[in-house]
């Protein structure tokens, strides 16, 4: 018999807590990055979980978009990484304070 | 007691992911230094694999390695040596004070009441397993005959926008990683460092990105 579902689903839950720590905490935008890839890494592990225990492929589906999803977001925001980079020879999200109203 | 009730195999692969996702997790966050935080990244990516294979789902663990492990990791390590960022971030002072203790109380009460949702709701839905037909999950071969199913014809519309989406990423990355010479000359700020290796090293990128 299996594992319950339970576990994986506390298993995804701290993984997004922990992610969700780093974004708060960490100053640089490619940490920053890493820890989003966590948190939507505890998204898919849920909906992998939920697949099993509702019995639908359709959470495997959506795990399927999730990564395609992803990996455009890693490359678009690297892409702007290095073009701030360029600018403020800086990856600090700290230093990007032009904006502010 | 717990192993005699699941049986020996699954509660021992089920420690094993979770000790590799939640040591690696903590090395994403905890380390100063971007590569070794990329390096911990692949060790959750690959304890979320081996809950993948544990559930069922070994074409989503495959595709895992393959391209996060594979393809995101390696691009945020090219990103990292080309920028030359990799020294230690400085995490010994606060930037904010009392940052890190709000932080750490926002999480805990989120992850707490994550829990408590899973603990006390009971999972009911209306028409289950429909784009299975009622057939249990299979794993193997059978997983990505039925992942494919499903993906061609009950999700045909999202997966083509995903097509479009590929397309507009990698359309914006060159956009945004390219150097246009003339524009630069005019909008050059004083604090750019505009310096004869830095136009050679984007073109680099540009060609490696392509």
């Amino acid at each position: 018999m299996n594992v319950p579902a339970a576990w994986y689903l506390v298993l995804g839950a701290v993984l997004f807590g922990i992610g969700a720590f780093g974004v708060l905490t960490r100053r640089s935008a490619l940490i920053m990055f890493m820890c989003i890839e966590l948190m939507l890494n505890a998204v898919t592990l849920t909906f992998v979980t939920f697949a099993r225990t509702l019995n639908d492929i359709g959470g495997q589906a959506t795990v399927f978009f999730i990564m395609v999803v992803a990996a455009a977001e890693v490359t678009v925001g690297l892409g702007i990484v290095v073009a701030i980079f360029r600018r403020r020879a800086s990856t600090s999200v700290d230093e990007l304070s032009e904006m502010k109203g | 007691m717990i192993a005699i009730a699941y049986g020996w195999p699954d509660v021992l692969v089920f420690a094993t992911a979770a000790i590799l996702i939640v040591v690696g997790a903590l090395g994403v966050i905890a380390t100063r230094h971007p590569v070794h935080a990329a390096l911990s990244l692949i060790m959750t990516l690959f304890g979320v694999a081996v809950a993948f294979v544990a559930q069922s789902a070994d074409f989503l663990a495959a595709v895992e390695i393959i391209v996060y492990a594979g393809a995101i990791v390696v691009l945020f390590l090219f990103v990292i040596m080309f920028l030359g960022v990799d020294r230690d971030e400085g995490t010994r002072v606060e930037p904010l004070v009392g940052q890190r203790a709000l932080a750490a109380l926002g999480v805990v009460i989120t992850v707490a009441g994550l829990i408590t949702l899973m603990a006390r709701s009971h999972w009911v839905t209306g028409a289950t397993s429909v784009s299975t037909a009622g057939a249990p999950l299979a794993s193997g071969s059978g997983n990505v005959r039925q992942l494919g199913t499903a993906v061609f014809t009950t999700y045909l519309f999202a997966f083509e926008a995903t097509a479009a989406l590929l397309i507009i990423a990698v359309v914006g990355a060159v956009v945004l990683a390219r150097r246009e010479q003339r524009r630069d000359a005019e909008e050059d700020t004083p604090d750019t460092p505009d310096t004869p290796d830095t136009s050679a090293a984007s073109s680099d990128l540009e060609g490696s990105e392509r």
